[in-house]
């Protein structure tokens, strides 16, 4: 049975989930981070 | 709490890196299966990571039902979060692991599969109602969601026992024989990914405080600009 390329496809696939996900998480922190310094400088909220 | 996180991500990197030698390496290759078993060191730890943290979103729902504390809820969204992440690592690995194993990804009508697809969707409903819902009763409403939900989870784990179905016997506690080797690497891993979940949730929290404190901070200057 040829499965070694099942086997990195299945491995692969589990971090490429895991690092999207941090990825996420990143440029949630980064947003966040901008938030806070248009806070400090006393800026309004740009309307969506 | 900086040099605790340090410590976490140190053990977590190493404990990740130690696992996967040990899975692609050091653990002896399965008879019949071959190579492809191997997945199964990825497969099964998301799986019980996935329903560890669904049980404690379950237990911290509850507590914020009953007490209608902040942290609760916090502790609730962050462990959905990460365990739908864990779930559909465990929903894309078996039908890889499926495929040249049954000759099929998917067993349209199997009920560890069916249950566990439902399950994911239910938490992904969830997130969507946080992400999306703005009233003060959304937590209130979420809660709810997340223990209706929480049913759904002693389903998955018990339909291997108690139903016919495609899928592999439980590998631990449920008649099964596994290897002894195998199954420590089978721990190791389950460490491994324990101490992921562990580093991504205290991370996620603090991030969800931080949102949460800002979004106070922003709707505070509306209200002081309004006044003026």
């Amino acid at each position: 049975m040829n499965s070694i390329r099942y086997l990195y496809a299945a491995y692969a696939a589990t971090w490429a989930i895991h690092g999207t996900y941090l990825l996420i998480l990143l440029r949630r922190y980064a947003q966040i981070r901008r938030d806070m310094q248009r806070l400090k400088r006393g800026e309004r909220q740009p309307l969506a | 709490m900086k040099r605790g996180l340090t410590f976490l991500g140190v053990l977590t990197g190493l404990l990740l890196s130690f696992a996967l030698y040990e899975a692609l390496v050091a653990a002896p290759t399965e008879r019949t299966m071959g190579d492809v078993q191997r997945i199964f060191y990825y497969h099964v730890p998301s799986a019980w990571t996935a329903l560890l943290l669904f049980l404690i979103n379950f237990a911290a729902s509850v507590i914020f039902l009953l007490r209608r504390n902040t942290k609760a809820d916090i502790v609730a969204l962050v462990s959905a979060e990460v365990g739908v992440v864990f779930c559909t690592v465990v929903l894309v690995t078996g039908p890889i692991w499926a495929r040249p194993v049954w000759g099929i990804w998917w067993a349209p009508g199997d009920i560890r599969l069916t249950t566990t697809l439902v399950l994911w969707l239910i938490y992904l409903s969830y997130l969507v109602l946080r992400r999306f819902s703005n009233s003060s009763q959304t937590p209130v409403v979420a809660a709810v969601v997340a223990i209706f939900g929480a049913l759904d989870v002693p389903l998955v784990y018990f339909s291997i026992w108690f139903f016919r179905t495609q899928h592999p016997s439980p590998v631990i506690g449920g008649g099964g024989s596994l290897d002894r080797q195998m199954a420590m690497v089978l721990l190791i891993n389950w460490a491994a990914f324990l101490c992921l979940a562990g580093l991504v949730c205290w991370t996620r929290y603090l991030l969800e405080v931080a949102k949460r404190e800002v979004d106070e901070a922003e709707a505070l200057e509306t209200l002081y600009e309004g006044s003026r």
